[in-house]
Order: structure tokens, then sequence, then C-alpha cells
């Protein structure tokens, strides 16, 4: 403890307390902080007042305003579905044909297929729909399950090995490993798979392959390997491969095959913005002419 | 451990500890009820075995082996603090600073380029934990640790209270540190931000921190001193909190005492607001009160000057401590969690705001006469940019706690940068000021080692913050913006991944902000190392000034 003394350099008088050669002058609070302090909690209070703020039993005071979070969003979500609600009702009651025709409802369509897109699909199918590893590429002509529009609105409305959805497109390649085919049948298959798409194998392999072929795989890839979308069985003839095209990649799918799966949208999205996807996905340059036209 | 002649003779209580800890660790391990356990607690059985190793080889049992060692480690000051504790608290503060700094360019660089995450251990994932771990609970634990037992000495004018308590506490903390960061790359984490050990680690902070509160406490009630100094009601605010917030935040019921896996006694948004009352009073009891505690002894003493006002210290320290713990649902806007605690936190964050900046005051007024150091001495930079940095970011923290402003900020990469300009800046740059100014008296050196060299690290350091904060503003920004764009016909225009590509330039940025400030603690670290090895560098004093920057007892 020292006495309370004058500090030479600014001329304020100390508080009297000393800790290791540490004094404390005795100046007052800056004005300019303590009023922004009370003008701070001035407003605190003006805002607890306006706004849902004091904890009841039940509930809590609504303030004068009686905002919520939820109240705001139930209102702007009411304000956008009114603003669209006309255009969603036509593309949802009109088929695609008609859609089509109609220049407005294509170009809201079209808009909102890809924002959907951007939402639903980009984690599997990638940002352009070039997909990936296991996760079909949507730009080509290369299609599973069918490339004209009301395929592919079946197939998004109903998802791929959809457990929860009865109408899901389902294909199941036999694990030819597991006792169907022996090793050397799996290899010889294999170059014979290869020499489809005139990718690296060897011809002798690819001979003994063709019976085996024929045999096992021909029934749902067709005798010529182009593959039959009533099945779901890929196109084994062209070099796009969903699970990779090398030898050991083709091996592994005959012997032990991996079977993707897609979610079923047609619930969860609604009948307007499935045919909105369909529509953007069958523009992206893939898409195959529909029967009616 | 028995003092003879100033001079350790055997640590014989701490090798009994240790080794009676490895010993049940073992059994622990031997009866774990799953893999995770028994890994975590063979780790444990190790660690305490080279513990009870290190004793027993360090004893000096009269032949005067070790004496060099103790003698530079183990001995008090001259006025008979209890310093060879702070001398150890300093080391492991530089020590862990360097490694959460390290772990921190690490994962930054992960962000940037995917490729260096390595599968499982070394991923992102468990990698962050370890990374904010180290940096608050390691780093700026330890320096809280160090400099209160410090402060609390000097300004009490007396030993600290409980012996041998106080290694406990250092040696306990440390232990704390290493199973929470083996357990995060383990993957055992109870998947609270800041609070991610499990029940058992969790237990033992507690204990360690008792054992703190009562050194720290029996300290401050035998002081010799009529009043308790500003900077002991911050350290005391913060170690009584922190006890706290651990303590409610933890609750936990373990699914069997052999186990790593617990319960949270909260669920739902119950569980979110009390993870989040304590996510954030972490930041304002450990990261702001404790630092300030720090501030108010280490920027007087090294400015030679007294506090600014004494009144504004009583204010803004009630203010703080009763403000700061209302502030917590500002991390909940927009949530399950009820509007009423969401305009609640938010209120009082922003009220928070003065009460903050009263310490930023309180310590750039104290150098009011002494600015003229600022040319001449880079450890008065350093508290200047810590208290610039400090109340930059706790305007920006009021700032983003608005609910409109927090709409477009919160999720985003801006969090990100207003942590770190408080993390790097604030807690960071004081605690550098602190070791630079009690490194030579601690080891009863005229100067540090090199007094240029601390200039070299007050500019990597403060260049490094700068990069880091502005770039993930922009980030956090261009996240915030590309979310909620909508185009004219009321469509998203972005998906996620888009946001995440427009950043990687930014990302990359950041890498290089944080691989600066790590390059100035390497530059630190190598300046302590000399100073404690009695160097002296030969340097042209900063300014054309005497080189002693060391104020006048």
């Amino acid at each position: 403890m020292s006495e309370k003394e004058i500090d030479e350099v600014t001329g304020v008088a100390t508080t009297g307390h000393e800790w290791d050669g540490i004094k404390e002058l005795d100046n007052p609070m800056p004005r300019w902080w303590l009023y922004t302090f009370y003008a701070t909690i001035i407003f605190g209070i003006g805002y607890l007042i306006y706004y849902p703020a004091v904890p009841l039993t039940e509930n809590a005071t609504p303030g004068l305003s009686g905002q919520t979070n939820r109240g705001d969003l139930k209102i702007e979500l009411a304000k956008v579905k009114e603003g669209k609600a006309a255009i969603e009702e036509k593309i949802a009651t009109l088929d695609f044909f008609d859609i089509r025709k109609d220049e407005n409802l294509m170009r809201y369509s079209v808009a909102g297929g890809q924002s959907l897109y951007k939402v639903f699909c980009t984690q599997c199918h990638g940002t352009g729909a070039q997909g990936a590893p296991g996760f079909p590429n949507l730009n080509d002509d290369d299609w599973i399950w069918g490339g004209d529009i009301e395929s592919i609105y079946t197939t998004i409305k109903h998802g791929v090995r959809n457990d929860e959805d009865d109408e899901t497109r389902f294909s199941e390649m036999p694990n030819f490993g597991s006792g169907i085919l022996g090793n050397a049948d799996i290899e010889a298959v294999t170059h014979y798979v290869a020499s489809l798409s005139n990718s690296d194998h060897e011809v002798k392999l690819a001979q003994n392959g063709q019976e085996i072929f024929i045999e096992n795989c021909a029934a749902c890839h067709g005798d010529d390997g182009l593959g039959g979308r009533d099945l779901g069985a890929p196109n084994l003839a062209d070099s796009l491969w969903l699970y990779g095209g090398s030898l050991p990649e083709i091996s592994s799918q005959i012997a032990q095959p991996k079977h993707g799966v897609m979610p079923a949208w047609g619930e969860r999205l609604g009948e307007a913005k499935i045919k909105q996807l369909s529509l953007y996905i069958h523009g992206l340059g893939g898409g195959e002419r529909d029967l009616e036209d | 451990m028995h003092l003879k002649n100033g001079v350790i003779m055997s640590f014989g209580a701490a090798t009994i500890m240790l080794a009676s800890g490895a010993f049940l660790a073992f059994f622990a391990a031997a009866l774990a009820s799953e893999p995770l356990f028994s890994a975590h607690m063979g780790i444990l059985c190790l660690v305490l075995l080279t513990g009870t190793i290190l004793t027993i080889r360090y004893t000096d049992y009269g032949d005067k082996r070790h004496a060099g060692l103790h003698k530079a480690l183990f001995k008090d000051t001259k006025d008979g603090y209890m310093d060879d504790v702070v001398r150890f608290g300093t080391i492991a503060t530089l020590f862990w600073g360097i490694v959460g700094f390290l772990v921190g360019v690490i994962i930054a660089a992960q962000l940037a380029w995917p490729f260096f995450n390595i599968e499982p251990y070394l991923n992102f994932g468990r990698l962050r934990p370890v990374h904010t771990s180290a940096v608050i609970f390691a780093f700026g634990g330890n320096a809280l640790l160090c400099t209160s037992f410090y402060v609390v000495q000097r300004t009490c004018r007396t030993r600290l209270w409980g012996g041998n308590l106080a290694w406990f506490v250092f040696w306990g903390y440390q232990l704390f540190i290493v199973m929470a960061a083996t357990g995060y790359l383990l993957g055992v984490t109870q998947s609270k931000e800041y609070a991610e050990p499990e029940w058992y680690v969790d237990l033992w902070l507690t204990i360690v921190w008792v054992a703190y509160l009562a050194v720290f406490m029996g300290t401050l009630m035998k002081r010799k001193e009529p009043h308790i100094y500003v900077a002991n009601w911050f350290y005391l605010a913060f170690i009584v909190t922190v006890a706290l917030l651990h303590v409610v935040n933890n609750l936990s019921v373990p699914v069997s005492l052999l186990g790593t896996k617990s319960y949270s006694l909260f669920a739902g948004v119950q569980d979110a607001l009390t993870q989040w009352w304590y996510g954030h009073n972490a930041v304002g009891f450990f990261l702001t009160a404790g630092f300030l505690g720090m501030m108010y002894y280490f920027v007087p003493k090294q400015a030679n000057r007294p506090v600014f006002s004494y009144r504004l210290s009583i204010i803004h320290f009630w203010a703080l401590i009763f403000l700061y713990i209302w502030a917590g649902p500002h991390h909940l806007h927009y949530t399950a969690l009820p509007d009423w605690a969401q305009n609640l936190g938010m209120v009082f964050s922003i009220i928070l705001w003065m009460p903050s900046w009263g310490g930023m005051i309180n310590g750039l007024m104290t150098l009011s006469g002494a600015w003229d150091k600022l040319r001449t001495d880079p450890i008065i930079r350093m508290f200047v940019l810590a208290l610039a940095f400090y109340g930059m970011s706790t305007f920006e923290g009021p700032m983003m706690s608005i609910k409109s402003v927090n709409s477009l900020s919160h999720y985003t990469d801006w969090t990100i940068g207003h942590v770190h300009s408080g993390a790097l800046g604030w807690v960071g740059m004081i605690t550098f000021g602190a070791i630079y100014y009690m490194v030579p008296k601690l080891w009863n050196r005229e100067r540090l080692y090199s007094i240029r060299l601390i200039n070299w690290h007050v500019w990597l350091a403060t260049l490094g913050i700068v990069i880091y904060a502005a770039v993930l503003w922009v980030a956090g920004i261009t996240q915030g913006l590309m979310w909620r764009e909508y185009d004219d016909q009321g469509f998203l225009v972005n998906s996620f991944i888009d946001s995440v590509s427009a950043i990687h330039p930014e990302y990359v940025m950041r890498t290089f902000g944080g691989l600066l400030y790590l390059l100035g603690s390497f530059v630190m670290a190598y300046n302590i190392i000399q100073t404690i090895r009695g160097k002296l560098r030969k340097e042209d004093p900063i300014g054309g000034t005497a080189p002693s920057m060391v104020p006048a007892e």
C-alpha cells in the first residue's frame, strides 16, 4: 500500500494501491464509453419489449411485434408458394407433350429442374451431371433404364433398388463368383466383355469366353452385349462404364457385382418438381426422342 | 519434492502416484469392454510409465548427477516465489503453441487440398479438435496456468499455497491434454465442440481444476497485500466459471465404466443450448477473462505505467462477467431454440460490447505517457497489437450476434475468421508478450537473447493474422451470399459444392497466413531457447536507444 500521489505524466491522482510496483490512476470512466454502454442497454430493453424475450411458465412474452422465426418462414413460404401455385399446378397436370409446347412453362421447368438438380442430385451425379464411378453420367446417351422423357421421369420418381418404393427400378446381377462360375471362366468372360468394346483383351481368352457369355449373360445383356433397358442391363459394347472398364474392374463386377441405389423422389418432391427435373435432365444432351414425337 | 539446499533430492510421492496410476491403467486396458477404451488406457499406461521412469531417472541421489538440470529448472527466484512450475509452464506453453499452430496449418491445407487427409487417424475430422484443443486448452491453458501462478505470487507478495499441489496441477493438466488429443486421433469423442473429451478424461480434468482453484484461492487468502489486484479478479473469475461450465456441460452417463462412450444428460435443443452456453463462455472466461488478467499485469509492468482507471476496471469486470454468461444462445440463431432465448442471447451480446472494450481502453490508455516505447520496444508492440485485435474481435462478435447479420454469417468461414482474429491476435499476442517479459526474469538473464527477433515475430504474426482474417471475411461473405442467391424466377442459383469451389483460393491463402504465424512462433522458440541457454545476441538496439527493455523493478 502506497500513499495517494499525483502521476507526473498525466497529472492524475493514483488510488493509493500498489502491487509489485503497479499503481492505478483514479481516472473516471471515459464518458463516450459509459454513454455507449447506456445506449446499448436502452437498445436492449427496447428490443426485449418489441420482440419475444421473457420466458414464462407456458410461453414467452410475445413482444409488441409478435415476430417469430417460424412465423416469418411460414409467411415467406406461403408467399412463394402462392406465386408459383398456378404454374406448378399446370406442370403437374399437363403431360410432357403439352408442357413443351408452352414456351413459358418450358423455360420455368428447365430453370426449376436445374435448381432442384443442384440441391438434390449433385452429391452423386456431380455439378455438371458428369457422374462419378458408380453414379451414371447424365449427359451421354448411355441409359440403363431408358433415356426418353417418360423413362427418366419414372426413374426419378421411383428411384433405383429403393426398398421403400414398390415401383422402383430393380435389377440384380447374380454373384457369378460365388459358385456359379469358376475363376478361369470369369477370366475368360471378362476378356470377352472387354473385346465387345475393343478394349485391351487377349483374343484367345475372349474366344473361350464367348460361349460362357451366351450361356450366362446374354439373357439380360443380349447376345451382342448391347444390354436391355427393360431389365436394366447395361450396354457392354460401348466404352462407357459405370464401375470401370479395366479388366480387373470388369472381372470384379462379374464375380461380385455392385448394385447402386437411388432415392425415390416422387413423394418428397411431388409431381410438378419431378417433371421439372425430368425435363432438365432430358435436355442435358443425352435425352432420347419420345415415342409420340 | 523435497527441497534441500535449494536442490531437489527426490520425487518420491510423484513416483508412487505415477506408478500406481500406470498399474490401474494397465488393468483398465486389460478389462476394457471395448477395444477403443483398451487402446486409450494402454496409452495412459505408457504415458504414466514414462513419467515413473523419468522421475526415478532424474532423482538426485545425493551424488549431484543431475544438479545442473535441477538448478536450471527447480529453483525458486530470489524472492522465494515458487517459480519452477512457472518455468515448466512457460516451456509447455511454447511447445503446445507450436503443436497447435502446426496442426492448424495442416488442417487448413487439408481443406484446400483434400489429398492431405490421411484416413482414418489423420483426417480433418479427427485433427480439427486436436488443433482447437491444442491451441485453446494446451497453449492457452498453459499460458494461463503459468502466468496466473507468476502474477498471483507477485501481486500477493506470497509463495503459492499448497506446496507440491501446483506441480500436481501442472502435470495433471498435461496428462489431460495428452489423453484428450490421443483420444481424438483414436476417434474417442462426445462430439461437443471444445468439449470433445469423453467422461473419464472430463473427470480427471475436474480433479485437476479443483486443485488449481485451491492453489489460486489459497494463495489469494494468504496474501500480504491489503487488496486483491484486478488481474487476480479476472484469473479467479476464469478459474471458477470454467469449473462450472466444464462440469455442467459434461454431465453424462457412461455406458460402461470400462468403456469410452457416454450419453449426455441433456437432449435435443436443451443439449445444444447447454453446449453453447459452455462454448461461448469458454471464449468469454477462458480466452477473454483469463487473458485480461494477463493483460492487467504484463502491460503496466512492461510499459512501467500505472493502470489507466481503477473505476473502469471495476465496472467493466463486473459487467463482463455478468453479461457474458447470457450470450451463448447467439450461436443458435434460427434453429429450434425458442425465439425468446435467441433474442435474449443477441441483446446480451450487444450490451457486452462496451464491457469488453473496457479492457482494451484500460490496456491502451495505460500506455499514455509511454507511447514512445512503441518505437523501441517490440514487446509493447506485441501488447498493442493484441489489444487492437481484442478490440476488433469484441466489436465483430456483438455485430455477428445481430440476427440479420448472423443469417448471412452463420455456418460460413466468417465465423472461423472471427475466432482466429481473437485467438491469433488477442490470445496469441498477449501470451507471446507475457512470455517475452517473464523469461529473462524466470531464468535470471540480463535480457532476452535478441530484441530484434521479437520484432520479426511481431510482423510475421501480424501479417499472418491479417491475411487469415481478411481472406476468411471474403470467403465467408461469398459463401453466405451464394447460399441465399435466388434467380428472378425464385429458384436457388448455387449448389453447396459451388460455394466450396468458389472459395478455394481463399482456402489456399488462409493456409499461407497460418504458415506465417507458425513461422513467427519458430522465431520465438529460438529466441527463448537461446535466452534460457544464457546467450546474448550482439545487435544494434531498435530505434537507437539502449537495448535493455527490462523495466526497472
